[in-house]
């Protein structure tokens, strides 16, 4: 029977065509994979909260296509970034670097919290200084009163 | 003690108002261009009206001079449009546009209907100018000195206001000099 040999013959031709995944839109899917990473780092100056990624804005995808081209003509993510910040400033980074005018911006966070221990601790320490010193004889009898159940009306 | 327990509280509070008072104010979509104090980015285009004939930047060495990327589908710009015409009538500073993003008769026809302010457009059709000079909401208004270096942007639309106390100042100041 040459029906059955056929048969077979075509399922396992068909496996690996089954199992390949959707093709991606990009020609080159590993040059696509550093734009989408590179991109998620990018802000999107549109719809400032958005990423370059996930931005459906025409600039995002005009400035995503700049990314693309550039990475594929052999530049680094290093000087596709230095591009963009060239023309949009720091804040195209999600992540700004470290200069004098983005001190307050990394260390702030850590300053205020420190602010707080340190008003938290003056003011344990005040508590516990000051409710020892102000018992005096009348409360401890008053206390003792109170303990025995004779509360004076 | 019931003062001063009262009075730390009520300036943080008050520090911290005066403080989101003023973030309020700013305004979140005005970043600040690293292009100022830079040389104009290099561009070579059509003209909108001749796309037979180019314009570049390096033309108007030697000149103070105003850019203005708009667009037909530009809400702001039909705002704007007006000051840019007494701007341009005025005589202070030559005017050119940018035509940024748009079909080219749309273009045109804005300019018919609404009048011409520029001394000539030039037609950015992919935007790919526009990301030179870090366009990213339209309108945007550039002067530029006479050794070609950008010395203001604005983004978002000119107001009478803007024109009168920083542009033609700055323009004046640029003559001179």
């Amino acid at each position: 029977m040459p029906r059955l040999p056929a048969l077979l013959l075509f399922a396992f031709l068909a496996a690996p065509v089954a199992a390949k995944e959707a093709v991606p839109a990009a020609a080159d899917p590993v040059l696509e994979k550093r734009v989408i990473a590179l991109s998620e780092e990018l802000r999107c100056l549109v719809c400032q909260n958005q990423t370059l990624a996930e931005s459906n804005a025409p600039l995002a995808e005009d400035l995503r296509n700049q990314v693309r081209e550039k990475m594929r003509a052999g530049k680094s993510e290093r000087e596709v970034v230095e591009f963009l910040v060239e023309r949009y400033g720091d804040f195209v980074l999600y992540r700004p670097p470290l200069k004098a005018t983005t001190i307050l911006l990394w260390f702030g966070p850590f300053l205020l919290l420190a602010l707080g221990f340190a008003v938290l601790l003056r003011r344990v320490r005040r508590r516990r200084q000051g409710t020892d010193a102000e018992i005096n004889d009348a409360d401890r009898k008053r206390a003792a009163e109170l303990l025995a159940g004779s509360e004076p009306r | 003690m019931t003062m001063t327990r009262f009075a730390i509280p009520i300036a943080v509070f008050v520090a911290l108002l005066a403080l989101l008072g003023v973030g309020l104010k700013l305004d979140p979509r005005e970043v600040p261009s690293p292009l100022i104090g830079k040389p104009a980015p290099h561009f070579e285009l059509p003209q909108l009206h001749e796309t037979s004939k180019t314009f570049t930047e390096r033309d108007m060495r030697g000149k103070v001079w105003v850019l203005n990327v708009w667009a037909s589908w530009c809400v702001s710009c039909r705002e704007e449009h007006p000051v840019l015409l007494d701007l341009a009538a005025s005589g202070a500073v030559p005017v050119y546009g940018l035509n940024y993003k748009d079909r080219r008769e749309d273009g045109l026809k804005w300019l018919k209907g609404m009048g011409d302010p520029y001394k000539l457009s030039i037609f950015d059709f992919d935007g790919r100018v526009g990301i030179d000079y870090g366009v990213y909401g339209v309108p945007e208004t550039y002067v530029i000195d006479k050794a070609g270096v950008i010395r203001y942007k604005r983004i978002g639309p000119l107001t009478p206001q803007i024109v009168k106390e920083k542009v033609l100042p700055l323009v004046r100041d640029l003559e001179r000099a």
